[in-house]
């Protein structure tokens, strides 16, 4: 079990100093995945201030470190090709914590480029693993068909309407935050609920409008040790509070369909950072459907199970609301290339160091970034705070 | 339709194949614990309810066939090429009489949300495709 006692010596011991995304998202077929991983990594380091010379460690998901290190020409002294899903980016916060305070390294990289929408050499799955054998034969592939299994069954235990409106308020707030962010997918569309409603179906109970987006981008994350951190360019975010694991792989082995692993995770990163739910100023939680979000708010604990619904009501979490949540737009309008989880860690430094322009939050302090990987199999939590 | 682009077809393991051979006889084996008498949905080398017994403490039973709807989806956009023309096709987790889930689909009615109530009764069929394999369904009993 975790040792939350050594886990609160290690809160604050590395800020992010830079944070990026790649030149261009959405639909780029000009650009292969490893660009998107090589431009945000430049774009992270500038606004950091620091060079690609300075980076001593290497991280990413979906591609190995040995790819992406030789594509960049960099020689790492610290590697993780940690990769379990669109979570892995929020978990590798956390290890470039451990790693830092450990002395393994001093300038961490974190980097993420996928072409979703346009990529030439798709990375084919494993024909032996038991979904492609027990799941896969049924047409029980890919993420919509097994959250969408999932949701049915939450509605079937705290009722479908008050889950269907949960589900339109969620997909609304956040398109109002994408009209907000003009790197967002959407930022020229707005919805409406009506627009939610009369979406097509994709998997029932998923509308078109509950689904992510399906992108080409990158994003990448500069961390470094406090000392460093005075260097940077445009402020830097203290990393407070981790948690990461998972309890599946495929959907029909998930232990129970409406409580994902944020349950731990979510807890222990606000213990490790020494805050409680109440403190917490953003959410930046990740949206692979209007599910997900709903779902993970209530395994973190910021409110109990069966009480997403209500906590959601009334546009609570949009622009004005509350409860700010998904503030760049998520990936349900922002950008979503398949394992979004960075881009969650992205807006809560750019909230946290006041860079988030016409969508910038008037007090943000304190941010929890949740990442969700998988089929609902994996979480990371991070809690970051203003320095 | 007949399907252009084959279906991903399950490719049984060591530790699997008397579950798909048992299909093929029209026949669902499990794997139950000796020591605990839990079942295990996959087939795996060892009980996850009783892991230090290894392979020893594993034994095969025929189960009843008998199980309830527990969750489900209904596919409109497929997932693959290969289930284009299946649209719409309801997937679903079933829970068997002896405690565990099975993914699957359910077959012989409309693929509507109304044809389909959580915790229903259903029966098992047994899917023979052209390859030799056999895949298991249910259908409302």
């Amino acid at each position: 079990m975790p040792n939350i006692q050594r886990l609160k010596n290690l809160s604050g011991q590395a800020h992010i100093v830079g944070v990026g995304e790649s030149n261009k998202l959405g639909k780029v077929p000009e650009k292969s995945p490893l660009a998107h991983h090589s431009e945000a990594a430049i774009n992270a380091l500038d606004d950091a201030g620091f060079e690609l010379s300075d980076v001593d460690a290497l991280f990413t998901a979906g591609w190995s470190t040995l790819d992406v290190a030789e594509y960049l020409g960099i020689q790492p002294r610290y590697t993780d090709s940690t990769s379990v899903g669109g979570s892995s980016f929020v978990i590798h916060v956390a290890h470039a914590l451990a790693a830092i305070a450990a002395g393994y390294c001093e300038v961490a990289l974190i980097t993420h480029g996928q072409s979703g929408r346009s990529d030439r050499a798709p990375i084919p799955r494993n024909p032996g693993t038991p979904m492609a054998q027990y799941e896969a034969p049924y047409g029980i592939i890919g993420p919509p068909v097994s959250y969408a299994m999932a949701a049915r069954r939450y509605m079937h235990q705290y009722g479908e309407d008050r889950t269907r409106q949960a589900m339109a308020e969620i997909a609304v707030s956040t398109r109002k935050w994408a009209n907000l962010n003009p790197m967002a997918y959407f930022y020229d569309k707005p919805t409406t609920f009506d627009d939610y409603h009369n979406s097509k179906w994709v998997a029932w109970p998923f509308h078109l409008l509950d689904c992510c987006l399906v992108t080409d981008a990158g994003a990448a994350i500069v961390i470094t040790t406090p000392e460093r951190a005075k260097n940077a360019k445009n402020g830097s975010v203290k990393i407070l509070g981790a948690g990461e694991g998972h309890d599946h792989s495929g959907i029909s082995q998930m232990p129970d369909l409406t409580s994902a692993f944020g349950r731990h995770t979510g807890p222990q990163a606000l213990e490790m950072a020494g805050v409680s739910h109440s403190d917490i100023d953003l959410a930046m939680i990740y949206d692979s459907f209007t599910y997900t979000a709903l779902v993970s708010l209530e395994n973190l604990g910021f409110c109990g199970p069966g009480e997403g619904p209500d906590f959601v009501a009334s546009q609570r979490t949009a622009p004005g609301g509350d409860f700010p949540m998904n503030t760049n737009g998520g990936g349900l309008s922002y950008t979503h290339p398949g394992m979004y989880g960075i881009f969650t860690v992205v807006e809560a430094a750019r909230q946290l160091r006041g860079q988030a322009g016409e969508r910038q939050l008037e007090d943000c302090n304190l941010a929890v970034a949740h990442g969700t990987g998988g089929l609902l199999s994996s979480t990371g939590t991070v809690v970051l705070g203003a320095n | 339709m007949k399907n252009a682009t084959p279906k991903p077809q399950p490719v049984p393991q060591p530790e699997s194949d008397r579950y798909w051979e048992g299909l093929k006889n029209e026949e669902i084996w499990l794997q139950r614990s000796k020591a605990t008498s839990e079942f295990q949905f996959y087939p795996r080398n060892f009980s996850i309810s009783d892991p230090e017994t290894g392979e020893e403490g594993i034994e095969w039973v025929q189960a009843s066939g008998k199980a309830e709807l527990f969750t489900f989806a209904i596919v409109h956009a497929a997932p693959h090429m290969s289930f284009v023309g299946d649209v719409p096709y309801i997937t679903a987790l079933v829970q068997l009489e002896e405690d565990v889930i099975v993914p699957t689909n359910i077959v012989g009615i409309t693929p509507e949300p109304e044809s389909l109530q959580i915790g229903m009764a259903l029966k098992p069929v047994f899917e023979h495709d052209s390859d030799g394999q056999t895949l298991l369904k249910f259908t409302p009993a």
